[in-house]
């Protein structure tokens, strides 16, 4: 072996960890050389919906489940994080935790009979959980402000260092999105993760591997249910103000085509996906009133010639062609 | 090892089993043949708790399976192959035979994200496990291929690398020649043989005869949900009752 093969053979081997070393050194650095706080500002608005991103594509990419409405788990790990420490004067972090075991426990009592369904019964199923959560974010004014909105959530803290700027939650958002990139990406490679990838196929095939169908898809949706409540949280805290809009359906259905367009089943496409949605309405804000027709568009687009998603669609054919291509050298 | 005792199963009103009863000998290759619309794979179905059984009982290694759910029973040591191929079209070969392993593999989505130096272990050693069970089907030097990209055939041996790779009592056939041209039948036929000698005890249900005569132990045969005879492949072929199941009154005559 010489020292190239084994620099290859090292960086094959180490791929995925190498990868996050990366993305974090770059984003580390990021904010020095776009240090305006508008950018920043969309980029950390990308960060937060990664985070519901990573978990939805768990449960729709690798699980191949459905789910419109996930934006019900945003809102409430939102309206949690506000009520918690404006009501009950209990500190961020803590109120992050308190609402994301909350959420956690919707999920499970939504999920255990909600996934006995699925494809259009679970798809209008979790959409009508989301009308409802959203129903009450409006109705119930005496506590969430009702449509004009909850203000005055205080932002995060680490020690006595007030998160308060762009600059600041820059690092606190993508700490947190590199966190939970890393435990997405061990999740999935493991035993759990080729569980989860064989039920999507088929749930008899996961259960002839000894996969418990119905307790794997609940677990994965308590998961993503609590990513997409920790991303609301950091969203609260983020711009201080929240409003039961950024919740409703169209909000899950945009999730969705984050997780379409970035690939199914792709960890690295969540980011792609979230990046490209958030920051395409910045260029196209004179087309503000169709956002959500272009947005319906791309999702046609993607589904008729890469079903299986953007990233993950092209490198399937990139994949496929060089193993073709290597089995007919091998031929000839 | 698998004794079925009077299994009986009804789909609305029409019988598609009916006490069925037969026993799988450790280290044999048992058949189940039939025509079409026998009962088989309604019987692989019951025996591997995708469907339940009515009726009748179903031990492997003296303890009773039927009404367990499928996991559980996967768990338990039964294996299986599907009649039309079911493998992880987005995953790689290596990938594929590993998920065989998750029979064997922690279920703790803690443990797996936060990927411990135990599990990395673990991780480590089902991935060998994983390249010995290619190399036996002969497909090492495709284990990072993406399964798109494999023939038909090579498919098939995936599925059947992933039944046998983590060991289990028992593995379940469901044609696994069906599709497959004669050479590559005869191909797949060796490495039945091989698990054999190897130790592994096989269910199969298949339409190739000349197969099934060839590396059969036990023949069972079925018609309209009855087991109508049983015995080494020698006695089925000269069966009466067999010969008429398949070719009708005046085969049998003729």
């Amino acid at each position: 072996m010489t020292t190239r093969d084994r620099l290859t053979y090292f960086i094959y081997h180490h791929r995925t960890g190498l990868s996050v070393w990366t993305l974090a050194l770059v984003l580390s650095l990021f904010p020095f050389y776009y240090d305006n706080p508008y950018i920043l500002g969309i980029t950390n608005l990308v960060a937060i919906n990664v985070i519901v991103v990573l978990g939805l594509n768990l449960f729709i990419g690798y699980a191949g489940q459905i789910s419109l409405g996930h934006a019900a788990f945003f809102g409430l790990g939102a309206y949690g994080s506000a009520i918690f420490t404006v009501y009950y004067h209990v500190w961020p972090w803590p109120a992050m935790a308190l609402s994301a075991l909350l959420v956690a426990l919707t999920a499970l009592v939504i999920g255990v009979p909600v996934l006995r369904l699925s494809g259009h019964y679970l798809a209008m199923a979790t959409l009508g959980f989301n009308i409802v959560i959203y129903s009450v974010l409006v109705q119930w004014d005496e506590v969430t402000g009702g449509p004009s909105g909850f203000a005055g959530i205080p932002p995060l803290s680490i020690g006595s260092l007030l998160i308060n700027d762009e600059f600041r939650f820059h690092y606190v958002v993508w700490g947190v999105v590199l966190v939970l990139c890393t435990l997405s990406l061990n999740l999935v490679r493991s035993g759990v993760g080729r569980g989860l990838a064989a039920l999507a196929v088929d749930e008899r095939v996961a259960g002839s591997l000894g996969v418990n169908s119905a307790r794997e898809k609940v677990k994965v949706f308590i998961l993503s249910a609590v990513f997409a409540s920790l991303a609301g949280s950091l969203y609260a805290h983020c711009f201080c103000f929240v409003n039961p809009d950024t919740f409703g359906i169209f909000a899950s259905l945009d999730f969705v085509i984050m997780v379409v367009v970035g690939g199914m089943g792709s960890i690295w496409g969540s980011l792609l996906g979230a990046g490209l949605l958030t920051v395409l309405p910045e260029f196209l804000d004179t087309f503000e009133s169709v956002k959500d027709i272009i947005h319906g568009l791309i999702l046609v687009l993607i589904l008729l010639f890469l079903p299986q998603g953007f990233i993950t669609g092209l490198l399937d054919l990139i994949r496929t062609n060089l193993a073709l291509r290597r089995r007919k050298n091998v031929k000839a | 090892m698998l004794k079925l005792n009077n299994i009986s199963k009804r789909f609305g009103g029409l019988p598609a089993l009916s006490e069925v009863t037969f026993y799988v000998t450790k280290g044999k290759i048992t058949a189940l043949i039939g025509p079409n619309g026998a009962g088989k794979s309604t019987l692989i179905n019951c025996i591997s708790g995708i469907i339940p059984a009515d009726q009748g009982s179903i031990l492997f290694e003296e303890k009773e399976i039927s009404g367990l759910q499928a996991h559980e029973i996967a768990r338990r040591g039964v294996a299986r192959t599907f009649q039309n191929l079911r493998v992880l079209p987005r995953l790689s070969v290596l990938e594929n035979v590993l998920c065989g392993l998750t029979v064997k593999s922690d279920h703790s989505f803690l443990k797996a994200m936060l990927r411990l130096p135990a599990l990395r272990h673990q991780e480590r050693f089902l991935r060998l496990k994983a390249m010995e069970s290619l190399d036996l089907f002969g497909l090492t030097k495709k284990a990072d291929w993406p399964m798109a990209a494999l023939p038909y055939g090579d498919k098939k041996k995936v599925e059947m690398a992933r039944a046998f790779v983590a060991n289990p009592g028992i593995v379940l056939l469901d044609e696994p020649v069906a599709g497959l041209n004669s050479e590559e039948t005869a191909r797949i036929g060796v490495l039945v043989k091989q698990m054999r000698t190897a130790g592994h005890t096989m269910l199969l249900v298949e339409h190739d005869m000349e197969l099934v005569m060839d590396i059969s132990d036990h023949v069972v045969v079925l018609d309209s949900g009855r087991c109508i005879a049983q015995g080494t492949p020698e006695e089925i072929r000269h069966n009466p009752l067999v010969l008429e199941a398949y070719l009708g009154k005046i085969g049998a005559a003729a």
